[in-house]
């Protein structure tokens, strides 16, 4: 964990910056100049310089270098930055798991993660599931099954439902339903979603 | 276009690879040279007027482009001329409901956007409110309009005099869609005003003639993609204010512009299904003969846009009664304006009409199903006319046999084991089987492939996969050698996806593309002296032709002025009901589909089951709050309102009666994605009742009412 300390020196000297640049584009700037300024990518040296940090990060077996602003959240990054669009936006606050990737292999909410937190880290995203067109069991049974509708929730449920597996929680319908409820499917192909992942399973394959 | 690999049996979704492997884009996913983000700024009173409106901090802030709201008026040339429906957004500084959008911020990156957008501050001159629907019924000074006319058949109010009778209130509370896809759209305005836009919704057609008539262009300059639609559950049924703001954004600044609402905006902004308070009173002889039905509604509107809906059509002609009177009023209160939600009307009239018969039938002492079959209508006595095809009687026989009806008693509470008590439960849902009118192209290659155009959309049910059965099997080309295009707004016309009409409107377009198809090469066949049984590859190359194709409307013929044409459903629900902590477990469900041929059986079983899950909700969890003091809702995330999870949802047996019906269409297929919803929330609230005898006439049926 960070000192108190370095927080308030480091937070200090960006918001000096930003007031005295806020300061100068008042004084200075009318709207369309500002609009100019914008257009000049000012404000992204300025950025560049003060407000975004360096990150690494290793999507689906690919080294990415980045610089980013430190708000940016992990699934922002990998949707419009990364153009990774199959993680999805439901939510943005970790109630309903369109946005589940796995991180070091753990299944995880990516728009609670901030992206500069992942730092070195492994990102597994649903286009890194497959290996090119032969789809992972768990794809081939969700399609198999019908576990979707709009497919919108499929990315999060199927990421979800690998690692259902592979943490040892798929052992009975009643306990897939539960390690997959976080996994919101408005369409309702819950029971459809359960099939699947009940045939991965007991199929044996290597997930 | 839809891609169509690894199909492992020709039932599987025909854009399946696509959804497992991330493949598939919704609007927000497309990538535009120079794209910008927007977010919306909105009102934080609930009714007044905007006295100020400080956006200098917003647009100093990096990365900001532009603010646009009413000070300064982006181009809309409709809007121009005051007053009027629909809202004119950033015409008006007129507060309608809270959190309605006033102004939209326009940056670089979505992070920048949200940042300014929270530097916009309002001032406001507030005037008095209400949201709350019970309080305006009660107050006869607010402000009721007439939904529908009022029906009447035989003697009014029966029911008062009937030998056996029951009169009860039933109220449902706000719901919100809440499909998985955040709303919004990416508008791109070009010079000479062409303009795309990528957007969430169930009609492109409808999109493109909304904005040709706000800002007053040719239809044509507007092309509208909308290849995939994250749920829609009739939310995206209209191009609500907030696209027509991203588009004078673009417009405006001159490049493209996206925005994606958040989901507490999600229930302020794209509508919601509208509480509603109903009154019926039904009448019966002491054998159970239906003689009275009245049922009396009121649906919650908005100020400044009227909304109506079914809610009381089903009491019309769903049982044989000669007498019958309803009456249908909305009362504006001050929300943003609802829109249809899966069901629509019809599943919330059915909550109260289908309970009050479950109600009726348990003074009576006679079995709810019993009481229903004896009341089963020969013919449509609202229209006077036979129904094209009800097979209602076999439809209960089949769901009984499967949930174990024979089990139930009678006497509520009469199954308990340990603290749970059992209870099963019935009810009958509805609907319209619409068919409208549609354009289709086929275009058939030397390739031995089908390509099929129409401008419709597919928001879940598997448009390009029915229809792509539809093909398969009246020109004999494997699924996957059939492509379904559409979501886009220069293919063949075609209406909106909603009212279940999809597969019947452009199925039939379809078939007719496909007959006319068979005949051209029938005849390219004996024209060129090829055997009539060739195939069409062989016929197409003899001719020298790379492909032919036909392009056919199709709608309904006279049949339907002949016939009630309706889809039916029922479900059939067991659950258990815990003594001490009210919490209500479904340990079954069987719904039973009475829709005709099934075209689709993979899709459509799916689409029963999402219905049900939807019920669920309907039923157990789903209130959208609000704090009548604020105007404001209190539980607008995914956290406090609650949608059905995974283990809410126990096992579903569908059961198809699979009859066609060659007056609906030439497939002989009803729509279903309504009927698979409506009535299921009363099958669960008699199940409720007849486990523990408590009869709940307010939904959702949560432990404290059950323990109350």
């Amino acid at each position: 964990m960070q000192s108190s300390d370095n927080k308030k020196n480091s937070g200090d000297s960006r918001r000096d910056f930003l007031k005295k640049s806020s300061l100068i584009t008042a004084v200075a700037l009318t709207p369309a100049v500002a609009m100019k300024a914008a257009e000049s990518q000012a404000d992204e040296r300025f950025a560049a310089l003060f407000e975004k940090i360096p990150l690494n990060i290793t999507v689906n077996n690919k080294a990415y270098k980045a610089s980013i602003e430190p708000r940016v959240s992990l699934l922002d990054y990998l949707r419009e930055e990364l153009h990774l669009t199959g993680t999805k936006k439901g939510c943005d606050h970790g109630q309903c798991g369109a946005c589940t990737v796995h991180v070091d292999g753990a299944r995880v909410n990516s728009c609670l993660s901030l992206a500069v937190m992942n730092e070195g880290k492994k990102i597994t995203t649903i286009e890194g599931l497959a290996k090119g067109e032969e789809l992972h069991p768990m794809q081939q049974a969700f399609i198999k099954h019908d576990g979707f509708q709009c497919g919108y929730c499929t990315s999060g449920q199927i990421m979800s439902a690998v690692a259902c597996v592979r943490e040892g929680h798929a052992n009975s319908r009643a306990e897939i339903s539960e390690y997959m409820s976080g996994n919101i499917c408005r369409c309702g192909a819950y029971p459809n979603i359960v099939d699947a992942i009940v045939e991965v399973k007991e199929g044996g394959a290597n997930v | 276009m839809m891609e169509n690999r690894i199909l492992k049996d020709e039932n599987d979704r025909v854009d399946g690879f696509l959804k497992v492997t991330g493949g598939a884009k919704y609007f927000a996913e497309y990538e535009l040279p120079g794209l910008t983000y927007g977010v919306l700024v909105t009102s934080t009173i609930t009714k007044g007027k905007i006295t100020s409106l400080n956006t200098k901090e917003a647009e100093k802030a990096p990365g900001v482009i532009a603010v646009l709201s009413h000070l300064n008026k982006p181009s809309a040339p409709a809007y121009e001329q005051e007053g009027g429906s629909p809202m004119k957004i950033f015409y008006t500084d007129k507060i309608f409901y809270n959190g309605q959008p006033i102004a939209i911020v326009v940056a670089n990156t979505f992070e920048r956007a949200t940042y300014a957008a929270s530097l916009v501050k309002a001032t406001y001159a507030k005037e008095a409110f209400n949201t709350d629907l019970e309080k305006a019924l009660k107050d006869t000074k607010a402000k009721k309009l007439q939904g529908q006319p009022d029906y009447k058949r035989g003697t009014e109010n029966a029911y008062k005099t009937a030998e056996v009778k029951i009169e009860q209130e039933y109220v449902l509370p706000i719901e919100t869609h809440n499909p998985m896809e955040l709303h919004g759209i990416i508008a791109d305005w070009r010079p000479a005003n062409k303009v795309t836009v990528y957007a969430k919704t169930q009609g492109v057609k409808a999109t493109q003639g909304t904005i040709a008539n706000v800002f007053k262009i040719p239809i044509e300059n507007i092309q509208v993609n909308s290849e995939f639609v994250g749920g829609g559950f009739g939310m995206a049924l209209r191009t609500w204010p907030l696209e027509i703001a991203t588009v004078m954004a673009s417009k405006h600044i001159g490049k493209p512009v996206k925005l994606v609402i958040t989901r507490m905006q999600m229930f302020t902004m794209v509508g919601n299904r509208p509480a509603a308070i109903q009154k019926v009173g039904l009448g019966a002889t002491k054998d159970g003969k239906l003689t009275g039905i009245t049922h009396k509604a009121f649906g919650e509107s908005s100020t400044y846009e009227n909304f109506t809906e079914g809610v009381v059509n089903m009491a019309k002609f769903m049982y044989q009664c000669d007498n019958v009177n309803t009456s249908y009023t909305i009362v504006p209160v001050d929300l943003g304006v609802p829109i249809w939600m899966r069901g629509p009307g019809e599943a919330t009239g059915a909550f109260a009409l289908e309970s009050a018969i479950d109600e009726l039938a348990h003074e009576l002492d006679m079995d709810p199903l019993d009481f229903r079959i004896k009341n089963d209508p020969e013919m449509d006595q609202q229209k006077n006319k036979p129904f094209s095809s009800k097979n209602l009687k076999e439809a209960y026989k089949l769901g009984a046999d499967k949930i174990g009806w024979s089990k139930r008693k009678n006497k509520p509470g009469s199954l308990v084991e340990g603290s749970w008590k059992t209870g099963y439960g019935v009810s009958v849902g509805v609907f319209n089987a619409n068919r409208g009118k549609a354009s289709v192209k086929g275009i058939l290659k030397a390739d031995g492939t089908l390509v099929l155009q129409s401008a419709t959309s597919d928001i879940g049910p598997g448009t390009g996969t029915g229809m792509g059965l539809i093909a398969s099997k009246l020109l004999n080309i494997p699924t996957s050698k059939i492509t379904f295009e559409l979501g886009d707004s220069s293919l063949p016309p075609a209406p909106s996806q909603g009212g279940s009409a999809t597969l019947s409107t452009i199925g039939s377009a379809v078939n007719d593309v496909c007959v006319a198809l068979k005949s051209t090469i029938a005849e390219l066949a004996a024209n060129s002296n090829m055997d009539a049984t060739s195939k069409f590859v062989d016929v197409l190359k003899k001719n020298n032709l790379p492909s032919i194709e036909v392009t056919k409307e199709s709608q309904s013929g006279k049949e339907r002025d002949s016939y009630s044409m309706y889809s039916f459903s029922i479900h059939f629900v067991q659950v258990k009901v815990h003594s001490l902590t009210g919490v209500v477990k479904i340990s079954k469900i069987v719904s039973v589909g009475d829709s005709g041929k099934i075209v689709s059986p993979k899709t459509a079983r799916s689409q029963m089951v999402g219905g049900a899950v939807g019920g669920i909700g309907m039923a157990l969890t789903e209130e959208s709050i609000l704090d009548h003091r604020y105007g404001r809702y209190i539980n607008n995330n995914f956290a406090d309102y609650h949608v059905p999870v995974n283990a809410d949802v126990p096992e579903i047996e569908v059961i198809f009666i699979d009859k066609p019906d060659y007056l609906v269409n030439p497939m002989g297929a009803k729509g279903m994605g309504e009927i698979a919803l409506i009535g299921f929330s009363a099958a669960l609230a008699n199940a409720v009742f007849n486990a523990t005898g408590k009869r709940i006439r307010k939904l959702p049926i949560t432990p404290d009412k059950i323990l109350a």
